[in-house]
């Protein structure tokens, strides 16, 4: 069991989750992941591991609430416990000092990407951040990635904000607005991902993105993560979470994470309908 | 594959110390052999094929007290037993099944436990045919050999359902750690036969329930989560602790473990790494690894989805590739899911299936479907991404290959294409690469195996022992327990070395 020591709404459906786990909080590294269960009956859920405090012995993930274990982890309060926090898995990205890297992500990604702009920066390199939500009341953590930026941007579809459009739209601006760009690093839904991707292509930015297929035990056993890359499978929870963003079979990773789509809708009313009677 | 070994001479003079025991010898004259070879061999009572077909309830219910015994007489108890080479564990065989003649069913449980700490999975799960009953010489006398099997699950699960388990006595603690990683049952094996001398077992275990492939690979229907659980709990009795969620490599490395004062080590992290065919369409949804099937079901309990999170797809006409026991349990459990048709697709005949008898006749009864000499060549899916069907291939047998079995040769030309919505590929597991790829200096073999000295089990990490898939690659329950056994003793020697 890990306790839980805090939970809280960021923005809507997006919380953030502080565990007690001190073997996880001395080991992990920017890019890793964990996987926990919120009770008993509940699905291996992975969550990137989004910061941590050695000692406190504290790793935060932040989610977004999508079916029935991810729901029942949003009711969770500080001082319940969780039956499984396993980790951290998965490779830690590779970091050096590249020059110029531009953090882009959305979504969960904008507190997945936070601790690999900060070891980017810690390394020597030029940070360049750039968050995307499609209103500003769905931006988090935006002081915390503005702090450890060089440069900072917003993509939005929101009048508040001077960028309009998407995050790829926002990446083709920002290589427009900057001398260089040698590295890009994009996390976030597959969509934008894959749009990341897409944008930095015709460049030919080196572009990492972290995938985010469905798991079960993420430890290599089982094969549900498998992605094509380059023509070959590989295993995300092993072989990643990082991967090359052009060489990522986009079409396939879309299909596979759509796997339970009813499963899932039944499974949540299932509950709901149990839980709130 | 049996590994068959020579009987040691320690273990041979205890045999026949058992053997010269006065009840033994008034036993051996109260029936004349004639009339112990006419007993027949008792049948284990199973549920009926079409009810239990549609539930993950247990499929032998075991035999009753009447019939063990009746089983037991038929056993000669031979003045020299073969079936204890066959036993990769050494268990002494005829003292126990003479305890069960006798009718003292937890003595009988007791002996089985001097060798082998886990029985009531052994008798469930063993593939006895080509071990101990393989060279009964009843069997080679009257045709079917003492139900050995069947009678040690039945001492096993007399002795849990009486309450009468039996805790040895545990020395004094040496203080010495020991880590065992993976709590499959070659690291149960190596926890329990550590514990009883004294020393302080952890295991560490990435999943969130101990049983490694006995709780993510093989189902509810042939070993019950809670004949696993009491197994699991015995040992926690012998002062064994558990670590679960704890993956040695990332929440810890082998070397972490040594500076937090772990003196001996036993990998035993098992063959999980699913092999795949390599073949087009394999990725898409509704293509499923035995692994990931096996392990959603069982210890994910998608069986039970939505009162439990976890889903698994319900193929209407499921094909399950591969002939062995972890595609007769994939098939068998689609079929319990509600598959109309079930099918295994295997390249070679029925006579190279690797499974255990049992299983191919009770997924038989239950009416899945075989087809031999047929290999998929490319799956076919929808415009979602989804398998919709297979390409095949037909088969014939040439000329036998390394491993002595009739290779399969494709018919050119037989190519057709089946309608399926669910595949099961279950061609083999490999080792996981996680241990190797962690710890430095741990020398890989051949097939991303951990290498190990055979005489010892030791690894190339001083310390450092290993067995099981992890250095078989996918083999058998026992084989496993039987590296346990060996490298424990060798633990035990390591430790006690000043």
């Amino acid at each position: 069991m890990a306790k839980i020591l805090r939970r809280e709404r960021l923005v809507p459906n997006m919380h953030l989750i502080e565990v007690y786990a001190p073997e996880v909080a001395k080991k992990c590294k920017p890019g890793q992941f964990v996987i926990l269960m919120p009770d008993a009956k509940g699905e291996r859920v992975p969550l990137t591991i989004a910061d941590w405090d050695r000692e406190r012995g504290s790793v935060t993930s932040v989610f977004m609430v999508v079916g029935t274990s991810t729901q029942k982890l949003s009711l969770l309060n500080a001082g319940d416990e969780v039956p499984v926090y396993v980790g951290p898995l998965g490779k830690p990205s590779v970091i050096e000092n590249y020059g110029t890297v531009l953090c882009a992500g959305g979504c969960f990604g904008i507190a997945a990407i936070h601790p690999i702009a900060r070891a980017l920066k810690a390394a020597g390199n030029r940070v360049v951040t750039l968050l995307d939500a499609k209103s500003g009341y769905l931006l988090y953590w935006e002081d915390r990635i503005k702090d450890l930026s060089d440069r900072h941007y917003v993509s939005s579809r929101d009048p508040m904000f001077q960028t309009k459009g998407y995050i790829s739209r926002g990446i083709a601006d920002v290589i427009g607005e900057e001398a260089r760009i040698d590295r890009v690093v994009a996390i976030g839904c597959t969509y934008l991902m894959s749009s990341c991707s897409e944008a930095t292509r015709p460049f030919g930015i080196p572009t990492v993105v972290s995938l985010n297929p469905i798991m079960v035990d993420g430890t290599g056993m089982c094969g549900a993560c498998r992605v094509t890359v380059g023509g070959k499978t590989k295993f995300a929870c092993v072989d990643g979470p990082d991967f090359d963003g052009h060489a990522v079979d986009w079409q396939e990773l879309f299909s596979r994470r759509k796997s339970y789509f009813d499963d899932e809708i039944r499974s949540l009313c299932d509950w709901e309908g149990r839980t709130f009677p | 594959m049996t590994d068959k070994k020579e009987i040691p001479a320690e273990l041979k003079a205890r045999l026949k110390s058992a053997y010269d025991a006065d009840w033994r010898r008034d036993l051996r004259k109260a029936v004349p052999v004639k009339d112990r070879m006419k007993i027949p061999r008792q049948k284990m009572p199973e549920r009926e094929a079409g009810d239990r077909n549609r539930d993950f309830g247990e499929v032998n219910r075991g035999l009753d007290a009447e019939a063990a015994r009746a089983e037991a007489r038929r056993c000669l108890d031979c003045a020299n037993p073969q079936c204890v080479a066959g036993c990769p564990v050494a268990i002494d065989i005829p003292s126990f099944v003479k305890l069960v003649e006798k009718g003292d069913f937890a003595a009988g449980a007791r002996k089985i436990k001097e060798t082998n700490a886990l029985p009531a999975i052994c008798g469930r799960v063993c593939p006895q045919e080509t071990q101990c009953e393989e060279i009964c010489n009843l069997g080679k006398a009257a045709g079917s050999p003492v139900a050995i099997g069947n009678l040690e699950r039945f001492v096993s699960d007399y002795e849990r359902t009486a309450g009468e388990v039996f805790i040895p006595e545990i020395p004094p603690p040496t203080g010495r750690k020991v880590a065992v990683i993976g709590a499959g049952p070659a690291g149960l094996t190596v926890a329990g036969e550590l514990a009883k001398k004294g020393h302080k077992v952890t295991i560490f275990e990435a999943l969130h329930i101990a049983g490694g492939v006995l709780v993510y690979g093989i189902p509810e229907f042939r070993l019950p989560k809670a004949i696993l659980r009491s197994e699991v709990d015995y040992l926690e009795k012998l002062g064994v602790e558990l670590r679960m969620n704890f993956v040695v490599g990332r929440t810890a490395s082998l070397d972490d473990l040594r500076k937090d004062g772990y003196e001996a080590f036993f990998v035993g992290t098992g063959a999980g790494l699913p092999n795949f065919m390599k073949i087009p369409g394999e990725n898409l949804v509704g293509v499923y690894s035995a692994n990931e099937y096996l392990t959603r079901v069982n210890l994910m309990r998608a069986y039970e989805f939505p009162a439990y999170d976890t889903p698994v797809f319900l193929g209407k006409r499921a094909a399950v590739i591969g002939g062995g026991n972890v595609a007769m349990d994939s098939v068998r459990t689609a079929k319990r899911l509600g598959a109309e048709r079930a099918v295994i697709i295997y390249r070679r005949s029925r006579t190279e299936m690797p499974a255990r008898i049992e299983e191919v006749k009770h997924a038989e009864e239950e009416g899945i479907e075989f087809h031999f000499l047929t290999t998929p060549v490319r799956y076919l899916g929808d415009e979602t991404g989804r398998v919709k069907s297979m390409e095949c291939l037909r088969m014939e047998l040439g000329e036998p290959d390394a491993s002595g079995r009739r290779r399969p040769v494709p018919v050119p030309g037989s190519e057709f294409v089946t309608e399926i919505d669910l595949v099961v590929v279950a061609v083999g597991q490999s080792p996981n690469p996680l241990i190797l790829q962690t710890t430095e200096g741990l020398k890989a073999g051949k097939w991303g195996n951990v290498e190990v000295d055979w005489a010892t089990m030791a690894t190339s990490l001083p310390g450092v022992y290993a067995g099981g898939d992890i250095v078989r690659g996918g083999a058998t329950v026992i084989l496993a327990m039987g590296d346990g056994r060996a490298a424990a003793a060798e633990m035990d020697a390591y430790l006690k070395k000043p």
